[in-house]
């Protein structure tokens, strides 16, 4: 004999232990975009501030103006963002206004990090990566390693990573502006354009001073400059 | 979300539907770890005079372990005079028949030590299959209960004292015991002992619904009244003993579980040996599962055709499924590392904790949930069966292990079925 109503109570436990799920799985979502919305408040915040700083400073000598006032926060945004990218995926909503945010605060950490610079008479040791998620794209998967890698090496080395599909104006001016081509990974480094992987051999043939980069303090590298992304 | 993640949801859902089914039924049985020795002994005295069994001992290749199975039929709290051994070498290579006729010279001569002799006897044929020996068994005797006991497998003193009196009921046709593994060594034996107790709760469970559908060889009782109606032991794809359920549940008789007769049974040491029992079980399942098709979803078979018979074939394939997609990430994962070593070298990863890096997916959290409740059917079946609920290392083996075990056999047997192919006995 059927007992039907002891389907139906087991079909509403489940439900509810489903239901349950859902909603611990919700909660710590919801946290987690707060967390990352937080995060780039305070980049913003410090953005804006070291600005500000820089402004009142350009009057003073180099040395015055040393790395401190840049944000410390993108590299850790930056594994967070890929960490819910890869939860919720790349077409929630969410975290497409969270990497147009994120994206908007890495080019003008790059202005800012190129105005400190030009104060000091040197050039920037600063790579942009342009990447795509689209289509699958092994080779940005490599680039990403060989840039991680990289940054761990050296701190004081600044990675901006754009996906080059990501709907955003001020990405789009970045491609027309540097000319990014189609085919990717592309890094842009001192105005150089350099399309297709690249290995870490390659970079420090393009960039030889990456090699003493955080080995010795120089006036143009001691920034502490310890905030990039190479994450995805 | 992607098709593939709904698959895995509803893989979860069925599987937690089960679980959820299984408990609610379990406590809400009156007495469901209850020793139903004290009650059922006493039915048994009030029923005056226990009745006869006949106990059939399958042989092929048995003679490390024959005499401490018959030793363990002998231990029985069961009058002598009550119950009578048939061992059968079913055509043994090795010095099973001899041995076997030596415990029967032994144990049937009379002595000062032994003034009654037990009625025991050895008979040898041609191999023919467990199926033939058993059916030699029932054919040759006139007790009111037939039983089995492979020659692999050991029986408490307790265990037909406490089963006999299920058949009160006149719709019972077979009994079934509670089935430890004896003494595990190994790992894969230690993993085994998790997983009968396991069974031990199951089988509760699916006799509190009559849904059992395996009378497994260590130690199941008959009516022996049984087999004149619905007929003897078949082939039945070499898992006779869970054709002979599938028949007497088509039947509409009842099987129960006598969850506190313990019988323990030696476990495969080697994954060879397991792999190929649980292959023969698994496609042993499904084939007749097909054979028996119109059991499905039949009202009239209760809850084994709407729930546990439909959830086992399912089951299979939702398991196959869930650890298919689990292997494919971890491919993945492997493939990712291994690009990233080709591409930057090995280096020390660098660890910190952050809780923003928990997969607190909801796929993830309903995984930890069905393994909680798998830990509490673990620790109730071991409750049921040994009287403790005591956590044990094994139980970490046997979570960590046994679901990437199990899709061995499962896809074997899937195969195997898909191809025609039979699946031999060893």
């Amino acid at each position: 004999m059927i007992n039907t109503k002891k389907y139906i109570f087991v079909f509403i436990i489940t439900c509810v232990i489903f239901v349950f799920a859902f909603s611990i799985s919700n909660y710590f979502a919801n946290q987690r975009i707060a967390d990352i919305k937080s995060t780039e408040d305070k980049i913003s915040i410090d953005i804006l501030s070291s600005e500000t700083q820089f402004e009142l400073l350009q009057e003073s000598s180099c040395a015055a103006i040393n790395g401190s006032i840049l944000s410390d926060e993108l590299e850790s945004l930056a594994d967070k963002l890929a960490y819910s990218e890869a939860q919720h995926g790349a077409n929630d909503p969410d975290v497409q206004t969270l990497k147009q945010y994120y994206s908007l605060l890495e080019i003008k950490d790059f202005l800012l990090v190129k105005q400190i610079f030009r104060q000091c008479n040197a050039t920037p040791i600063a790579i942009l990566y342009f990447y795509s998620n689209k289509g699958g794209c092994p080779e940005c998967t490599k680039q990403g390693y060989v840039l991680t890698q990289l940054r761990a090496d050296h701190p004081s080395l600044r990675v901006y990573a754009f996906d080059y599909d990501l709907d955003s104006n001020a990405i789009q001016t970045l491609i027309s502006l540097y000319h990014i081509p189609a085919k990717l990974p592309a890094l842009v480094i001192d105005n150089g354009i350099y399309a297709g992987f690249q290995s870490s051999e390659n970079i420090y043939k393009i960039i030889p001073a990456l090699v003493t980069l955080d080995a010795s303090s120089t006036p143009s590298t001691s920034t502490r400059a310890d905030a990039s992304s190479t994450s995805r | 979300m992607t098709f593939s993640g709904i698959l895995l949801d509803i893989s979860i859902f069925i599987g937690l539907y089960f679980q959820v089914f299984l408990l609610v039924t379990f406590f809400g049985a009156d007495t469901p770890i209850k020793k139903a020795t004290p009650g059922a002994a006493k039915k048994a005295d009030e029923w005056k005079k226990l009745p006869t069994v006949s106990i059939t001992v399958p042989c092929f290749n048995e003679a490390r372990t024959l005499e401490k199975t018959i030793q363990s039929l002998l231990g029985l709290n069961y009058p002598k005079e009550k119950l009578s051994i048939l061992i059968v070498d079913d055509g043994s290579k090795d010095d099973t028949y001899a041995i076997a006729q030596q415990i029967v010279a032994r144990l049937t001569a009379i002595t000062p030590e032994q003034p009654v002799p037990y009625n025991i006897r050895a008979v040898h044929q041609k191999n023919g299959g467990k199926y033939t020996a058993l059916n030699l068994g029932i054919s040759e005797s006139t007790s009111d209960f037939v039983g089995c006991l492979d020659a692999d497998s050991m029986v408490d003193p307790d265990a037909l004292i406490r089963m006999v009196p299920h058949f009160i009921d006149p719709k019972v046709m077979a009994v079934t015991p509670a089935m430890l593994v004896y003494q595990p060594k190994k790992l894969l034996q230690y993993i085994q002992r998790v997983e009968y107790n396991i069974g031990v709760f199951t089988k509760r469970v699916m006799s509190l619904i009559n849904a059992i559908h395996v009378t497994p060889g260590p130690f199941s009782i008959f009516r022996r009244s049984v087999f004149a109606e619905i007929g003897l032991f078949k082939h039945a794809h070499n898992t006779e003993d869970m054709e002979i359920a599938f028949r007497i549940q088509s039947f509409c008789y009842k099987i129960t579980n006598c969850h506190d007769a313990i019988v323990y049974t030696i476990a495969p040491k080697t994954l060879k040996t397991l792999y190929k029992q649980r292959t023969r079980w698994s496609y042993g399942f499904i084939k007749n599962a097909i054979d028996y098709r119109h059991i499905f979803f039949n009202k009239k078979y209760g809850d084994m055709a709407m729930l546990t018979l439909p959830f086992a074939v399912i089951g299979i394939f939702f398991a196959l499924y869930v650890v298919g997609d689990v292997l494919y990430h971890l491919g993945v994962s492997i493939s990712n590392q291994i690009v990233k070593i080709s591409t930057v070298g090995l280096h020390m990863p660098h660890f910190s904790f952050s809780w923003f890096f928990i997969n607190t997916e909801m796929t993830t959290i309903l995984g930890f949930i069905l393994v909680g409740i798998t830990l509490v059917v673990i620790l109730i079946g071991r409750k049921i069966a040994e009287g403790s609920a005591r956590p044990s290392f094994d139980i970490v083996y046997f979570l960590a292990l046994y679901g990437f075990i199990a899709p061995l056999w499962l896809g074997k047997a899937v195969f195997n079925t898909l191809l025609s192919r039979t699946t031999p006995w060893r």
